[in-house]
């Protein structure tokens, strides 16, 4: 079925948004209270006072949302960034937006602004994310070639993480440290529409930033040269895969915190099924990506570790394994 | 006056002149070889060509228009390109990859149409690799691998084609088939310009020579008029030995302090 799935595009993808749908219900009714079907409907559509109600509509809908565009962002980000770099390594971390966002997130809890309003660690981290993104382009503006991004991207991410181990070295508390570290291993939990409102039109922007970049991903199958030869310009494309990523996964990282693996593992799982090419790759992986947060965010909730379960524990662990299967079983079209 | 035009060519690349005042013409049904020793600037002229590398100075002009006034699309649309050595970096389908050949013609939400399909099957089958089409390019063999590089170049179905040594790396009658499918395309009213280090097929494939040296055109002309024996020696440090074989005309070096 997956092989007959993978002979057309326009099936799987309708396949993954069924899915979507089936787990998104699925994230409405497991949790400290479970719900059933019925009760969902109720809860959603019935009076707005019942406690159903307020669960589902303040805790549980903004956290499925969030859960769908963050995971969305990472994989659709992660397929075009392993497009334009040729490299199935790549993931949305190559470029520093991610370390950097965390730095911003950490600074904020350092300095004590959580406590002034609950906006602003998700303000910090995209502070972050923007500064990095800024110095990105400076350095790598001037025919900046694929090698010179990736090079520039690993030196912003080491100053990040760099400046995140000083601030944590400076930090006196041990409670503002568990709650840094907490805050890095990435959450859904408590959040509100309010995170939704802050952090959903910088996402929905970097996507609009990345659409119809998949030609250009294809063509450079090809090599620069080629491409370019194909009448792609490669500048243009580099940028709006790199500020698209950068708005999506800055602003996915400010309120869920630094998830990896997502945007590694989706791309190759979408391979397996739909095979190589970078532009059929785009779409499915962020759908299936939509589907991993909300799968993983579902088992954070679970009663494993007294309810302290990270979003981004849980992905790594999920995601690694299933990484190293697929490389595993593709090792041979690699070569 | 429809052909490709360039003139007065200067490229200087990391502060290095590569190119200075290089033209030459390619006109349609002609297949035009540039040819000349490592080094003499023969790659970076065509890139220069194709835009890939910024001329310091001169024209290049297909047919009255000049190429710096078209779109990347527009110019892609009339010079279709063979890289060297020709890699690819996904394990995509060979007729998903002579596919991209099509790009030029399509908007960028656009896949390919009934129409490209009908070109695409087109170039496979003049390429011979049709058969091809549901393998894995990271599972075909060298020359096959070759001839749907080339399918993927011949479907943009541009008037020129630039290719860059698409014989190296290819056994010998590999060799031949990508210097007829050269042929075929010139034979089609296509101008081919096509960098080669044979100086066989050099002599025996091109209607016209380029023969690049230090950066500077040494002579260019019939093939005959340039493959003398002051200019290989000149460019290249070798004597030839020449001979005629069923009516066909061969050259091959050998050292020229005596060897």
């Amino acid at each position: 079925m997956i092989r007959a799935l993978g002979q057309n595009g326009m099936s799987l993808n309708v396949t993954l948004v069924a899915i979507i749908l089936i787990v998104a219900l699925m994230s409405g009714m497991f949790g400290q209270v479970d719900l059933d079907l019925v009760q969902l409907g109720t809860a959603v559509f019935g009076p707005a006072d019942s406690p159903e109600a307020i669960i589902v509509r303040e805790l549980r809908l903004p956290r499925v949302l969030l859960a769908i565009l963050a995971g969305a962002s990472l994989g659709y980000s992660g397929a075009a960034l392993q497009g334009l770099l040729r490299n199935p390594l790549a993931d949305p971390g190559v470029i520093g937006v991610s370390a950097s966002a965390s730095l911003g997130a950490v600074i904020a809890i350092y300095m004590g602004l959580a406590a002034l309003t609950p906006v602003a660690i998700p303000v910090m981290a995209m502070v972050g994310a923007f500064a990095s993104t800024a110095i990105l382009m400076l350095l790598a503006s001037r025919d900046a070639s694929v090698l010179t991004l990736i090079l520039a991207g690993i030196g912003i991410s080491s100053l990040a993480t760099a400046a995140i181990a000083l601030v944590m070295n400076f930090t006196t508390s041990p409670v503002t440290v568990q709650e840094m570290v907490m805050w890095m291993l990435g959450s859904l939990e408590n959040r509100t529409f309010d995170d939704l409102t802050l952090a959903g039109p910088f996402i929905v922007a970097g996507w609009i930033v990345m659409m119809g970049v998949g030609q250009g991903l294809n063509a450079l199958s090809l090599g620069e040269d080629a491409a370019h030869t194909l009448g792609i310009d490669l500048k243009r494309l580099r940028w709006r895969v790199v500020l698209g990523t950068a708005l999506s996964v800055g602003a996915t990282v400010s309120v869920c915190g630094a998830v990896g693996f997502v945007g590694l593992v989706v791309p190759h799982m979408v391979r397996a099924v739909i095979g190589y090419e970078p532009r059929r790759l785009l779409l499915p992986s962020a759908l299936l990506g939509a589907i991993l947060m909300m799968l993983a965010d579902i088992l954070t909730r679970l009663p494993i570790g007294h309810g302290q379960l990270r979003l981004g524990v849980v992905m790594a662990i999920i995601g690694a394994p299933v990484f190293l299967y697929i490389v595993f079983k593709t090792r041979e079209s690699m070569r | 006056m429809n052909g490709l035009h360039v003139s007065g060519l200067s490229v200087t690349l990391g502060g290095n002149r590569i190119l200075s005042d290089v033209s030459f013409d390619v006109e349609p049904g002609h297949v035009v070889g540039l040819i000349g020793a490592n080094g003499a600037g023969k790659s970076t002229a065509l890139k220069a060509v194709l835009g890939i590398v910024a001329p310091e100075a001169g024209d290049i002009r297909v047919g009255e228009q000049d190429v710096v006034d078209l779109s990347p699309r527009e110019r892609a649309k009339k010079l279709s390109y063979v890289p060297q050595g020709a890699p690819v970096h996904w394990p995509l389908t060979a007729e998903r990859l002579v596919g991209l050949g099509r790009t030029p013609h399509l908007t960028p939400w656009q896949d390919v149409t009934d129409a490209d399909q009908a070109m695409i099957r087109c170039v496979m089958q003049e390429t011979d690799c049709w058969h091809l089409r549901d393998r894995l390019v990271t599972t075909l063999s060298g020359g096959e691998r070759s001839r749907v590089l080339l399918a993927r170049t011949m479907a943009v179905g541009a008037p020129f084609m630039l290719a860059d040594e698409p014989t190296s790396s290819l056994d010998p009658l590999h060799q031949l088939q990508v210097m007829d499918i050269m042929r075929g395309q010139s034979a089609c009213g296509a101008g081919v310009l096509v960098v080669l280090h044979d100086l066989s097929f050099a002599l025996r494939y091109c209607d016209r020579l380029v023969l690049l040296h230090q950066g500077g055109v040494l002579a260019s002309g019939s093939p005959a008029e340039v493959l003398t024996d002051a200019n290989l020696e000149t460019a290249f440090q070798v004597k030839v030995a020449r001979w005629a074989e069923g009516g066909e005309q061969f050259l091959a070096p050998h050292a020229a302090n005596g060897g």
